[in-house]
């Protein structure tokens, strides 16, 4: 209990900020730039492949060791179901940190499990379009739409997955009465970083699924 | 002791109704770029020559926005210190000239070598 005390103490700094939250956003600026050279590649090599499957168009592909006609490879409902779940989950976390931040533990408990699994469900959904592309022929290695897309896509994914165990650990504590208004900043600095995740797939979802 | 002017910017959060009202106008943004993809790949849709010679820009709007709603109410960074804003928009400016720059490389280079 004392430990939890002298972790919910105010330390003094030199800017009056909370150095974990100053962390988190330079943190967060450095994840600016990662995605931004993802995003680049991704789109430098958009148009440049050499045989299908394409994401907006028929092509020729080898699909079972023989080449055949390939249908356009995304499924734009389910992406922009997906996208709408990733961003009410935004909502449902700021929620979850009005709760802690008020005292409010049934608001918290309630939000943070929306969170959680409304980012289960946008994991859940990105496996499953992995998978189908696979199916139809798109590997890693496929064609040079392949390789950006898994690279682009698959490091967002992971990220979500990340802030997914990070959310699923504060409700654990959350639940366990160990998220008091003092230690809101906790909940705070992943409710942050799953924004961060949640800014990323706003650029993501126009430049890959809604640009021919 | 008096609080640090910057320290003294936080925690003034915005209210359940407000972060209610920006995850309705996300919504509203998402559904107005699929909208938007939609008319542009349909010969024949309402306003389809106009919204297909556009839709790039379009899109980059409404995305724009919405990374802006979001950056502003959902991360908090009008209410909080402008600290956080620099270590945020800083960073972003560097990300979107980099993008642009490799942009530009790559087309410079396609059209020298073909």
């Amino acid at each position: 209990m004392a430990h939890d005390t002298a972790h919910a103490m105010p330390v003094e700094t030199s800017t009056g900020l909370d150095t974990r939250k100053v962390a988190i956003w330079t943190f967060i600026g450095s994840e600016c730039l990662f995605f931004a050279t993802l995003i680049s590649n991704y789109l430098v090599y958009k148009g440049k492949s050499l045989v299908g499957p394409l994401p907006h168009s028929e092509s020729q592909c080898m699909l079972h060791g023989q080449m055949t006609t390939c249908e356009p490879i995304f499924e734009i409902p389910l992406v922009t179901f997906g996208t709408a779940v990733l961003l009410f989950s935004s909502f449902f976390v700021v929620m979850a940190l009005n709760g802690a931040q008020r005292g409010n533990r049934k608001q918290l408990i309630t939000w943070l499990t929306a969170t959680v699994l409304g980012g289960m469900f946008f994991v859940g959904m990105q496996v499953y379009e992995f998978s189908h592309f696979y199916h139809k022929g798109l590997g890693f290695t496929t064609n040079l739409f392949g390789s950006t897309f898994y690279t682009l896509t698959g490091f967002h994914g992971t990220h979500v997955t990340v802030g997914v165990i990070w959310l699923a650990t504060m409700l654990v504590l959350a639940i366990r009465g160990k998220v008091p208004p003092a230690k809101a900043l906790n909940l705070e600095l992943a409710a942050l970083y799953w924004h961060f995740v949640d800014v990323v797939w706003i650029v993501i979802f126009p430049v890959v699924y809604l640009m021919r | 002791m008096e609080p640090h002017p910057s320290a003294a910017r936080e925690h003034a959060h915005p209210t359940p109704t407000l972060y209610l009202r920006v995850a309705l106008v996300l919504f509203t943004l998402t559904a107005l770029e699929v909208g938007g993809y939609e008319i542009a790949r349909r010969p024949g849709a309402p306003l389809h020559e106009v919204v297909q010679q556009l839709i790039v820009p379009i899109l980059l709007i409404l995305s724009a926005a919405k990374f802006a709603l979001v950056a502003m109410f959902y991360m908090h960074l009008k209410q909080d210190s402008r600290i956080y804003s620099g270590l945020f928009v800083f960073p972003l400016i560097i990300a979107g000239v980099l993008i642009a720059a490799l942009i530009a490389l790559f087309a410079y280079l396609r059209m020298v070598y073909g």
